[in-house]
């Protein structure tokens, strides 16, 4: 595998014009069910929202993170604080690629030492965006404990991690692209897989 | 978007889309300068080499601890301590600092063009903090980031820039770098101290600075150089600050909002009063602490040049 085909991969990034073909694997309705489920469970195994927050990864996490802490609300009547995560300065591939990519703030208002953090984000893949987000963690504090929740697992992890809650698994293989639309980002709520054309990715 | 460029020699090197990119991304390194732990592992295993040849206490600390927030190593390099008193010159200095591995060269050296000399004749990035009368980029970034925090927009910002233009670096770095943004400039000091034809790089020439500082949003005052008092710039001390301080009653002049900057050091008394240096318009020490996060976005950006 080479460099490139590992960077493509760990920004979740959209593919390029060349895309020929979009696969719907969850819709709108879909989604709304798994997320509520994730939160059920998210209550379930911590018997509650005593010491709970909630941290969305960039971008994508951010929005999944604030629907699950909502519903968390409409459940138990209590809020969760929520914080945004930019792992971009954690990422293992700094250095390595030509351009240093775009920074977004890191904003957790409120002190994580103690609490249950859940670490929220789209699609789980090679498992290096939440080893970073790890690190980015216990740089801001000592959570007594990190859970993970993902709307999708799509396979292929490189490292050894494994979520907590997972919306659905879905099987890809390697030059597919798992893309997740939000509401949130001017789009239809919908997972689809993006079938790269003969040559995969650039 | 990204910084296409090895080195930052000056500000004119760069657009306002650049400006603007380089300002945003220190947003997020004044957010690690907040934490508890300091400390992100962005640069790792690089290498930044302090090379200064002038005498600089904020400067050289505040790049130093930019670098070791991104966890990169830090070398400082001074003349005194080096080769250079040996007789060996600028380049082969540079070159065998580089041979050593030095990702990124910061610069600080008391001719113009010093900077732009290292960066053809080396591959690591080179970082111009300050070439004679040349430049000092990272100071004119780090003062419209303070700028733009406490006034949101440049456009249409009127900025007093007073005091010895001729010899500032500042002075030109911040003009090029306003003027970029779309705010109006004016630069204010007595004719001795005002370089020829200052006008075509984009400043209004004002030689009375009670008229000058009128309506203005913000008042950058130069440090007055002392160490050149006798060289015909000004008859003495006291009537410079008489003509140029900035006052308590002249600070009324501009608008009730204005903001009073300062590169540092200041020379209290002289160009900025006492009581004006401290008082709520003052954002002298805001500028200092804004300067980390700026100097960590252009190391940041930089890096991934090198």
């Amino acid at each position: 595998m080479s460099p490139n085909v590992l960077l493509g991969v760990l920004s979740n990034s959209a593919m390029p014009d060349q895309v020929a073909q979009e696969k719907l694997i969850m819709d709108a309705a879909e989604m709304s069910r798994a997320l509520t489920r994730i939160a059920h469970e998210i209550l379930e195994r911590n018997k509650g929202t005593g010491h709970l927050a909630m941290v969305g990864i960039r971008t994508g996490g951010v929005h999944l993170a604030h629907r699950l802490a909502k519903r968390i609300q409409q459940i138990e009547r209590a809020p969760v604080p929520i914080g945004e995560l930019d792992i971009t300065l954690y990422r293992d591939d700094l250095g390595l690629r030509k351009d240093q990519p775009v920074l977004r703030r890191t904003s957790i208002p409120f002190n994580l030492t103690d609490l249950i953090v859940v670490l929220v984000d789209d699609v789980l893949f090679t498992g290096r965006t939440i080893r970073a987000a790890l690190d980015g963690l216990m740089d801001l504090g000592r959570p007594a404990e990190i859970q993970l929740a993902v709307l999708v697992d799509r396979g292929h992890r490189q490292l050894p991690i494994k979520a907590n809650y997972i919306g659905k698994n879905i099987p890809t293989s390697r030059d597919e692209d798992v893309h997740v639309y939000l509401e949130e980002l001017g789009e239809e709520d919908r997972v689809v897989i993006l079938q790269a054309e003969a040559g995969g990715m650039p | 978007m990204t910084l296409k460029h090895k080195d930052l020699v000056g500000i004119t090197a760069l657009t306002a889309d650049e400006i603007n990119l380089i300002l945003e991304t220190a947003d997020s390194f004044k957010e690690v300068s907040g934490r508890d732990i300091k400390k992100v592992p962005a640069l790792r295993g690089k290498t930044v080499v302090n090379f200064f040849f002038e005498p600089s206490t904020r400067t050289r600390t505040s790049f130093e601890l930019a670098a070791k927030r991104l966890s990169a190593d830090v070398i400082n390099f001074s003349p005194s301590s080096s080769s250079v008193v040996k007789g060996e010159t600028l380049l082969d200095t540079a070159r065998n600092i580089e041979a050593m591995q030095a990702d990124i060269i910061v610069l600080r050296h008391q001719d113009a063009g010093a900077a732009e000399t290292l960066a053809r004749g080396v591959k690591s990035s080179v970082i111009n903090a300050g070439d004679g009368w040349h430049e000092h980029p990272t100071q004119a970034l780090l003062d419209l980031y303070t700028l733009r925090e406490k006034k949101r927009d440049f456009k249409g910002l009127r900025v007093a820039i007073v005091g010895d233009v001729a010899h500032s670096r500042v002075a030109r770095s911040n003009l090029y770098a306003l003027t970029k943004l779309g705010a109006e400039v004016r630069l204010i000091g007595p004719p001795t101290m005002m370089p020829a034809a200052i006008e075509r790089l984009g400043g209004e020439v004002w030689y009375d600075m009670d008229a000058g500082i009128r309506d203005v949003d913000v008042i950058m005052m130069l440090r007055l150089q002392l160490e050149r008092k006798g060289r015909a710039q000004f008859p003495s001390i006291r009537e410079y600050s008489q003509c140029y301080g900035l006052t308590a009653e002249r600070l009324k002049l501009a608008k009730s909002d204005a903001l009073v900057m300062h590169p540092g050091p200041v020379n209290r008394g002289v160009e900025v009063a006492s009581e004006v240096a401290d008082s709520f318009s003052s954002v002298i020490l805001d500028q200092a602490s804004n300067g980390v996060a700026v100097r960590m976005a252009v190391l940041y950006l930089l890096a991934g040049n090198s």
